[in-house]
């Protein structure tokens, strides 16, 4: 029925099948939209947020797809600045990849605000000392970039392509792609470390606070880096799930291996300065506040020493040990493992840097108040999943994502 | 966000601020706007090639 429009040479399944899957997920999706109607309609009464927790799920789940979809900027600037050519078989995965996780950060961003019709104040009235309007402006131009770099795909379509016009604007932006990717690159560096700079700054919030240089606390660095470690690693992780699904091999050992080997020594690095940082707070920064080390993870239902274990041992340490060392990351088993617990590790970074920051008890007669989202938080940072597995079974579908995949699974 | 807005100061802060925006946009503004200009006189080369 649409086998006009599936690039040539290669297979997808029936219509049919496929329609039901895009039904099936779109019930979540709907499940979603209802939600955030609910919120736009009836306010933010609809979340279980309060005084104390004014940032929430809705917060960590954007920081989360933000640190996710660096895979884009970062494979983007390997590929193009660098010069890693092999890494021309993923880039596009990559960039559709950021490029739904930059949508959904700004639709969350959207429910989030309570009043999204003043969602251009943060603009128009820009507080140029302030880190989130650098996140603002970052993250709305640095998805201006990623929507440039996945044009070009959309009118690689076959059908699209035939139109003289479409076929020269999408040489033409692969042309001079790499402006672009140094654009992005130079955006995601300071959104990626602004977004981590916020908890630095918070010299009231001493879980949070960090010394560093200049204006930036140690924490702008390190966000930056943990996203460049772990967004190529989700890249990889969805391209091995979209493999599963699809039954089929879509790019070759040698780009991957490539790629998890740069990602493993980003994380190996991050993870020795993420130490040497949480192990000079612990001592020298909190103690000069007035708090212990276990003052953070005592006396409270949820928030204990296993957490820190859990975000620099098991999601940080092992997956860039078994990433940089070759003989482990050949081995299937170990390797996903390794993808799996480095996207883990940036998951609870970013918990720990929103949800705990503001748990903690600062004051002397303040205790921990623990937080469970509403269902219409869960439902509404359900919704971007939903929106992304539609776009990227739409975009497998119909374009050229991936160039190895004629190759590696010729039609008979 | 511009210069005739009340609350814009010229100062060292929102000259570096809104210097490295403009610097982004530029970047972004110029280049897709050089893309679809060859475009079209990649298209009319190439009609003009054909009615030859």
């Amino acid at each position: 029925m649409d086998s006009a429009l599936i690039p040539k040479g290669l297979k997808r399944c029936p219509f049919g099948p496929f329609v039901m899957g895009i039904g099936a997920v779109s019930a979540v999706l709907l499940w979603g939209v209802f939600a955030m109607l609910l919120v736009w309609i009836k306010g933010l009464n609809q979340t279980n947020m309060n005084d104390y927790y004014g940032f929430a799920l809705w917060i960590w789940a954007d920081l989360t797809v933000i640190a996710l979809g660096g895979g884009a900027f970062f494979t983007g600037f390997l590929r193009y600045i660098i010069g890693k050519d092999e890494l021309k078989n993923i880039i596009n995965y990559a960039v559709l990849i950021g490029f739904i996780c930059y949508s959904s950060a700004q639709l969350i961003l959207g429910i989030d605000v309570g009043q999204p019709l003043r969602g251009w104040f943060i603009f128009w009235h820009a507080n140029v000392h302030s880190m989130l309007t650098e996140v603002a402006f970052c993250l709305t131009a640095y998805f201006g970039v990623l929507t440039i770099e996945y044009l070009p795909l959309i009118l690689e379509n076959r059908q699209i392509d035939k139109v003289p016009f479409f076929h020269h604007l999408s040489h033409n932006l692969h042309e001079i792609m790499a402006v672009f990717a140094a654009t992005g690159a130079f955006l995601s560096f300071f959104h990626q470390g602004s977004l981590g700079g916020v908890s630095g700054v918070l010299f009231g919030r001493p879980f949070g606070f960090r010394e560093g240089v200049f204006i930036w606390p140690w924490t702008f660095f390190l966000f930056t880096w943990s996203a460049a470690a772990a967004g190529p690693c989700f890249t990889i992780l969805i391209t091995k799930i979209t493999e599963v699904v699809t039954q089929k091999k879509l790019v070759k050992d040698n780009v991957i291996d490539l790629l998890a080997k740069i990602s493993g020594w980003m994380l190996a690095t991050y993870i020795v300065v993420k130490i040497v940082d949480t192990w000079y707070w612990a001592t020298v920064t909190a103690p000069s506040k007035g708090f212990n080390f276990m003052d953070f993870y005592s006396d409270n239902a949820f928030y204990g020493p296993w957490i820190l274990m859990l975000e620099i041992i098991l999601g940080g340490i092992i997956p860039a040990v078994i990433l940089i060392t070759e003989r482990w990351r050949k081995n299937p088993g170990f390797f996903i493992t390794a993808i799996v617990l480095a996207v883990i590790g940036v998951c609870v970074n970013r918990w720990v840097m929103v949800l705990q920051v503001l748990a903690v008890p600062v004051l002397p007669f303040d205790r921990w108040i623990l937080y469970y989202p509403s269902w219409q938080e869960v439902a509404t940072t359900i919704l971007p999943v939903a929106y992304g597995i539609i776009l990227i079974a739409l975009s497998y579908r119909y374009l050229p994502i991936f160039p190895q995949e004629q190759e590696l699974n010729p039609v008979k | 966000m511009f210069p005739f807005n009340f609350e814009w100061v010229w100062d060292m802060s929102h000259l570096v601020f809104m210097g490295g925006l403009g610097f982004a946009l530029n970047a972004m503004g110029l280049g897709i706007t050089y893309c679809i200009i060859k475009a079209v006189i990649d298209t009319f080369k190439e009609q003009g090639g054909h009615h030859d």
